[in-house]
């Protein structure tokens, strides 16, 4: 028998999720599972003040876990990020769909997580802990806890692309996503629905340690498959996945990344 | 079953309801408040059937939780009409045949309707971005483009 | 804004121009209903009290059914009934056997095993669809998976699992004698050795889902009378309100069907699933039942347009002419036949597409797999076939070095060409086609191609039919004992057929009166061996109406069965004052032609 509990804050919320309660975010995942008669929960935990404030912070930005997609979209300081929110669902979706949810959407899903993942963003729980987002991602099935917020810091100037690969046009669910932040040094190349969750390419990565130049390039899309594990779905076969992310990837790479 | 009060303002009419644990506002503005011009397609986010406004802002009802509503306001495609005046929209959907089946209209004015409240003007590729989360499987989208922004040109008193 | 372009300077001589909307702007009739959301699709009617009912379904392609518990699901909030194949009376039928063709061969309901990932084995009927989606997760199924096969030419092969005991081959049966409908027109091997070139080349086209927005689903309820409503957005309402009756064993006189509006169908309404599980639910629960897909079940088991694999073989000479083509087609039914068998007859009567080719055969299998089943969807039968026709009409220009329009235009049907199923061509566009698509492409063809038409140059030698080879390869059995030799047509010849021989036509189902007079046992569902009663020829006087109040336990599992009917007198059967007719009547036409055609 399915039930429904609100709390006024999001502190409170957190000690009432578990294994048997999910936390309604925009309700684009949980209210989809709830319409289908999802088994693995019987309690939705609400709270009844979100935090959708989106601005700068001691370590550069922050983003509220409750800011919707078109929140991001109306955010100036984000803009490196709008490209990535215009790419989610239509304009009714983005008026749901958070930033916190985003972080839980399973494939195919996921393209923001993917884009935070680039950026090196950090998690901060409702009880104040923090952590590395990969480290959520790689727990999220099991942990413990809500996100409050992201926090990440502003790349330079065009270091940023995304690119999502989608069979409808003018957009779709992706049968990929790549996000790449070029930086020196310390590249970052994430793909999302190549593995479980979004995932870094270490291949990618370190190809491009040293540049992007013709030949870090070939380097980076030669490489870039290494340690992800793409699965089949109804969107495509992880053969396809594996065929065409390289050549996503120097599109990406070569010209910017358009949409 | 434990039921939940929910009150809104269900196109300018104030509405009460005791609503299910879980329950969509979909279903509860279907088989509660009896309004039925909202349509159900999916239940998860992909058609844009049920597309209502929550305070003026474009929303999937099928994926709102009804409680949520709360001394909110929900506007529907049977709101849409002034009494027996259409409004602009319906009338162009209308002359531009702009519906085949009918199943998705109701989605796509309210998704128009949102869009014009907030960009009175849009280009034309606005206004397909405004209505890429709504699906049609019978007519095409040119005519229901069209049919917005010749709606669009009216309501702002230009000529089509 | 798109815009449509009337060329009325082809064909000017043969047509009456005097339409009156076709062209112009026109304003829909229903369109008021539509934009201000008051058209009444069949989920917009409101019963009280109405309950929701939920399928349980397979997750194997392929199993046996040990046993099936529905206590645990039977005792959960909100339920009020679960059921199974034995709820339903006559848990097997055929679409097409409302018209007499094919064998029964679905069930509404598994019961020995599943066919396909999604088949129905059990429901739940509960106050709300959530309360019923639970207890469909708590009906356990023990189920023993058998091997599946889900390719239409591993299904035909000798070792391949049964998948449907009605069809033990893995194929519908042609005619009672062939495992595949054959096309036999001319002599493709004799012509095959002559031409210049030989090219062959196979095309696979995937399942596609109709995915009209509004989901398959219908409400039904009891009402007066002991009738029962059903509102459904059914595209085919006489087909499934038939279907209804017999699989619940059921006058059709006591089913009120109102349908109508459908919200995008493609064909994907007609296969009539909804109708009987609704109506069932209302005449086990007596109360109103909505019985609706969700957008994932849509898409798992509503009916697509079947996969199809096509492999064709042109015998073409140097100058481009084709004086061959052989196809071999395999039409992937899924688990049952459903419309595939017929859209295989319709597909063959289509081969080999708009052109006039003088040696053609054809083999073409409607296989049963492990599928979900195949229905209707915009042009079935013909779509996939002409996708790989046009697909080879290109290969043949590339192998030929020609300029593939040029060598459509060359091979194009024209009007009095013989058709390779024996009917003359009529009506021929496919030049003037070519031509205008040439122009709009900006796509330079020569100035004899530009100069050909459909009316010229047909007729003739080319309305001849030809001699033509037979053989018995395929009949039925035959390809699982292995004594085929292949799927193709086959190769050595046994019979001919005299030019000139056009064969007799044959329907599924003989006509009932030359003059289509309505036969009176024929109207309504026949009830067991009693037939329905014809109207009465002269009124009866007024009766003592029959007490038929539902049963006060709503977990009565066998409907009630209707008032005894009165058998007719045999020596007067109905007679109408007048022979029914329909179609225009003109002389030298026939009447079931409707409207003008080009002569």
């Amino acid at each position: 028998m399915l039930s429904v509990e609100t709390f006024p804050t999001l502190q409170e919320a957190a000690g009432a999720v578990g294994p048997r309660a999910k936390f309604l975010g925009g309700g684009t995942l949980v209210m989809r599972a709830v319409s289908y008669g999802d088994q693995s929960f019987e309690k939705i935990v609400r709270a009844k003040t979100v935090d959708r404030a989106i601005g700068s912070h001691a370590a550069g930005l922050r983003v509220g876990a409750g800011a919707t997609m078109a929140d991001v979209l109306a955010a100036r300081d984000l803009e490196f990020l709008h490209p990535v929110a215009r790419a989610i669902g239509g304009p009714a979706i983005r008026n749901m769909a958070t930033v916190g949810g985003n972080l839980f959407a399973p494939n195919p899903y996921g393209d923001f997580a993917a884009a935070l993942l680039a950026l090196d963003a950090s998690v901060e729980m409702a009880d104040g802990r923090t952590m590395p987002l990969a480290d959520l991602l790689a727990t999220r099935d099991h942990v413990t806890g809500l996100v409050a917020g992201v926090v990440f810091q502003r790349p330079e100037s065009s270091a940023f692309r995304f690119r999502k690969i989608s069979r409808v046009k003018p957009k779709g669910v992706p049968v990929i996503s790549i996000a790449v932040h070029l930086k020196r040094g310390d590249p970052r190349v994430v793909f999302g629905n190549m593995a479980p969750v979004p995932a870094r390419s270490v291949g990618a990565e370190r190809a491009l340690a040293n540049g992007s130049d013709g030949a870090a390039i070939d380097a980076a899309c030669a490489a870039c498959l290494e340690g992800l594990a793409p699965e089949d779905d109804a969107l495509a076969t992880e053969w396809y996945r594996r065929e065409v992310a390289p050549i996503h990837l120097r599109r990406l790479l070569e010209d910017g990344g358009q949409i | 079953m434990a039921k939940t009060p929910v009150t809104f303002t269900l196109n300018d009419a104030e509405t009460a309801l005791f609503v299910d644990p879980g329950a969509n506002l979909n279903e509860v503005l279907r088989r509660g408040a009896g309004d039925l011009t909202t349509k159900h397609g999916c239940g998860q986010g992909t058609c844009g059937a049920c597309t209502v406004l929550i305070d003026g802002v474009p929303h999937l009802s099928c994926l709102t939780l009804a409680e949520t509503v709360e001394r909110r306001r929900i506007d529907t495609a049977g709101g849409l009409a002034g009494g027996p005046n259409l409004h602009a929209l319906q009338t162009a959907f209308m002359e531009g045949f702009a519906a085949q089946c009918g199943f998705c209209t109701a989605g796509m004015l309210m998704a128009a309707k949102g869009l014009l409240d907030a960009n009175p003007n849009p280009t034309r590729d606005e206004v397909a971005e405004a209505i890429s989360g709504n699906l049609c499987r019978c007519t095409g989208y040119e005519p229901i483009i069209d049919a917005i922004l010749t709606a669009a040109a009216r309501m702002q008193g230009r000529a089509v | 804004m798109s815009s449509i372009e009337f060329r009325k300077d082809l064909f000017a001589d043969e047509r009456d121009d005097t339409l009156k909307e076709i062209g112009k702007p026109t304003i829909r009739q229903d369109i008021l209903g539509h934009v201000t959301g008051r058209t009444p699709f069949y989920d917009d009617h409101q019963f009280e009290g109405m309950l929701h009912m939920r399928a349980v379904r397979s997750p194997h392609h392929h199993a046996q059914i040990r046993s099936i518990d529905t206590s645990a699901a039977e005792n959960m909030p909100g339920v009020r009934r679960v059921a199974t194949a034995k709820d339903v009376p006559v848990n097997l039928n055929t679409l097409l056997s409302l018209i007499n063709f094919g064998r029964d061969d679905e069930p509404l309901c598994a019961h020995d095993k599943v066919r396909y990932m999604g088949e129905t084995v059990a429901w739940v009927i509960a106050d709300t669809e959530r309360q019923a989606r639970d207890a469909c997760a708590a009906v356990r199924v023990d189920y023993s998976v058998l091997p599946h096969v889900l390719d239409v030419e591993e299904a035909i092969a000798p070792s391949a699992p049964v998948v449907n005991e009605v069809y033990p081959n893995n194929t519908f049966d042609y005619h009672e004698k062939y495992d595949h409908q054959k096309l036999r027109f001319g002599d493709v091997n004799a012509a095959f050795a002559k031409a210049d070139h030989v090219i062959e080349a196979e095309y696979q086209m995937s399942p596609i889902e109709q995915a009209p927005i509004e989901t398959c689903g219908a409400i039904a309820a009891p009402e007066t009378n002991d009738r029962f409503v059903c509102h459904t957005n059914t595209q085919a309402l006489f087909f499934s309100l038939g279907t209804t009756a017999k699989l619940l064993d059921m006058a059709s006189s006591r089913l009120h069907f109102i349908g109508g509006t459908a919200g995008g169908g493609f064909g994907g309404k007609v296969d009539s699933i909804v109708e009987p599980t609704a109506v069932l639910g209302a005449v086990l629960t007596g109360r109103p039942v909505r019985f609706a897909w969700d957008r994932e079940e849509e898409m798992q088991v509503g009916a697509p347009r079947g996969g199809e694999r096509w492999r064709i073989k042109d015998g073409v000479m140097a100058d481009g002419r084709i004086v061959a083509r052989e196809f071999t087609g395999f039409f992937d039914s899924g688990a049952y036949m459903r419309l595939s068998p017929y859209a295989i007859v319709k597909c063959t009567g289509h081969l080999p597409g708009p052109y006039s080719i003088p040696n053609v055969a054809s083999n073409v299998y409607c296989v049963v797999t492990n599928r979900t089943p195949a229905t209707a969807m915009r042009g079935f039968g013909i779509t996939a076939a002409d996708f790989a026709i046009e697909c080879h009409m290109d290969r043949v220009a590339e192998a030929v070095g020609m300029n593939p329009v040029e060598l459509r235009i060359l091979n194009a049907y024209r009007d009095g060409d013989m058709k390779a199923h024996r009917r003359l061509a009529k009506n021929t566009a496919l030049i003037e086609c070519c031509q205008v698509a040439a122009g709009k492409a900006k796509w330079a063809i020569s100035t004899d191609a530009a100069a050909q038409s459909s009316k010229v140059g047909g007729g003739g030698e080319r309305a001849a039919i030809p001699e033509s080879v037979t053989d018995e390869e395929g009949r039925i059995g035959t390809r699982r004992a292995g004594q085929t030799q292949g799927a193709a047509p086959a190769t050595n010849s046994t019979g001919r057929v005299a030019a000139g021989t056009a064969g007799a036509a044959t329907s599924g189902a003989p006509v009932q009166n030359s003059d289509m007079e309505i036969d009176a046992e024929r109207i309504g569902h026949r009830m067991g061996s009693t037939p329905v009663s014809a109207p009465p020829v002269a009124p009866s006087p007024p009766v003592a109406p029959t007490p038929q109040a539902p049963a006060p336990n709503p977990a009565a599992s066998v409907p009630t069965p209707p008032a005894t009917p009165t058998p007719p007198p045999a020596s007067e059967p109905y007679q109408p004052e007048k022979p029914f007719s329909r179609g225009v009547n003109r002389p030298g036409a026939s009447r079931f032609t409707s409207g003008f055609r080009r002569r």
